[in-house]
């Protein structure tokens, strides 16, 4: 080729041409995000939480859990539960599970979980506690009453008075940074409202500091959009509570 | 120098997987047999006051209790000879599947806890957990690891040690070979291997125990049902 039409070429075929490509090999890179999720659910908030702090553009799907999605049946045959995170068609199910896969795949912005192994098994552990203790035991204070739900009060308040204990004095559980333990567990306040309600008690009374730190995670926004409005989830297990022929 | 404790109980299949996981990491480290039963020892209860139990590990003094949380450390801090999968998502399905085997516990356990109706249903609804497992959890692969035995494996090492001992002890049959062909050779497969083989409680100490524990649990549901 002539030298004069070299630089020509390039400038107007090849480097244009080649730049179209690289953007669409980009394009077809680009991960596909889908959450299938129930907008009261505190356990598909934990991955709202996640993926709104790593500031990963993702679908949202809302699931009638009266009449399950065939996706949902698909992505999650075992326990056909929500949330779903999908990421390029594969599925990661069980909200803790997901939010370490969000942390260990987009691992350069935002760390969720620390990065010491014996400060990772410490947040392992209390997010384990939070898993087994504060879903099951709120549950019953809503659900029961008189004697029964004495009981369940006391045993729900004194799993929030362990957790306020192991926060101490600290701003997040994990110390300075918001992380793995505190989006286990700040998706609850959600249901603060309603626990409260249905229980004749005041979480702030019982726990002050635990509030303190919700409002701290609050003015955080991956949390605030993340959940829904307190009265709204009251509203909600109101209905729960008719359908169940629960007084 | 790196100093390493196992805080367990010599029948608990909890502790036996962290054990194995050391093991197989080459990892020294001191064994303390806790009495359960009788007094648990200040380090236990120091240890871990949350749930004063075992299996606790202690690495250059600092605890760490729940016998996964202890197997996904010992798998950072030690990354040799890997027991978890190196991709992301092969990752989450093994997190998955032994988040499933503690969240089923209590009802895979119940033929051995539980007495009367609760027991039959528990027996009913394990069968169907085992099905599932062998199905989705297992599927074709030698182990739940795959080629090799991973952290899912010792997480279900009770299916294989422990299980057809207890139903000895109790007297019912929870996991036959007819209907869980696949699971049944996992059971075989995962006893072979050195490791696990040269590292099990001794089953005549084990039967005598778990029958000793099934008539206190019984004569504790008679008395709750007389009162």
């Amino acid at each position: 080729m002539d030298n004069s039409l070299t630089p020509l070429v390039l400038k107007r075929l090849l480097v244009p041409t080649l730049l179209h490509l690289g953007f669409r090999k980009t394009l077809t890179m680009a991960d596909e995000v889908v959450l299938l999720d129930f907008w009261p659910s505190p356990f598909g908030m934990r991955v709202r939480i996640a993926l709104a702090e790593k500031g990963i553009k993702y679908e949202y799907k809302e699931e009638d859990l009266r009449n399950k999605s065939p996706l949902l049946l698909k992505m999650n045959p075992v326990h056909k539960q929500i949330p779903v995170l999908i990421h390029n068609g594969k599925p990661v199910n069980e909200s803790l599970i997901a939010v370490q896969y969000i942390d260990e795949v987009w691992k350069d912005k935002s760390p969720i979980l620390p990065s010491d192994p014996y400060q990772r098994a410490l947040a392992r552990f209390w997010a384990d506690y939070i898993d087994k203790k504060i879903y099951v035991s709120g549950k019953k204070v809503w659900q029961t009453k008189g004697e029964e739900q004495e009981e369940a009060k006391k045993e729900f308040i004194g799993h929030l008075k362990m957790l306020e204990g192991e926060l101490g004095d600290k701003a997040f559980f994990g110390g300075e940074c918001f992380g793995f333990v505190d989006v286990a567990l700040v998706p609850f306040y959600s249901w603060f409202y309603a626990y409260e309600t249905c229980g004749s008690f005041s979480i702030e009374a019982e726990c002050p500091k635990l509030m303190a730190w919700v409002k701290r995670c609050m003015q955080r926004d991956s949390v605030a959009k993340s959940l829904p409005d307190q009265h709204k989830v009251y509203d909600f297990v109101l209905q729960l509570k008719k359908k169940f022929g629960i007084e | 120098m790196e100093e390493v404790k196992l805080l367990g109980f010599w029948s608990s299949p909890f502790v036996y997987r962290v054990k194995w996981a050391l093991k197989h990491k080459d990892v020294k480290y001191e064994y303390l047999e806790e009495d359960l039963w009788n007094k648990k020892s200040d380090l236990l209860l120091r240890s871990n006051p949350v749930q004063k139990r075992v299996p606790v590990l202690l690495h250059d003094g600092k605890p760490i209790a729940e016998s996964i949380v202890i197997l996904e450390y010992i798998e950072e801090m030690w990354p040799h000879n890997p027991l978890l999968p190196q991709d992301p998502h092969e990752r989450a399905m093994a997190r998955y599947w032994m988040k499933f085997g503690e969240d089923k516990a209590p009802i895979l356990l119940g033929f051995y806890l539980n007495f009367g109706e609760e027991q039959e249903k528990n027996v009913k609804e394990a069968k169907e957990l085992l099905k599932i497992l062998e199905k989705h959890g297992l599927g074709e692969n030698k182990f739940f690891g795959g080629d090799e035995i991973g952290l899912v494996d010792f997480a279900f090492g009770w299916i294989a040690c422990w299980l057809e001992v207890m139903e000895e002890a109790v007297g019912v049959k929870l996991s036959e070979a007819e209907s869980l062909p696949r699971l049944h050779e996992w059971i075989e497969n995962f006893k072979k291997v050195p490791l696990i083989k040269e590292n099990t409680p001794d089953r005549d100490r084990m039967l005598s125990f778990y029958k000793q524990r099934r008539e206190q649990r019984r004569e504790s549901f008679i008395s709750s049902r007389a009162s």
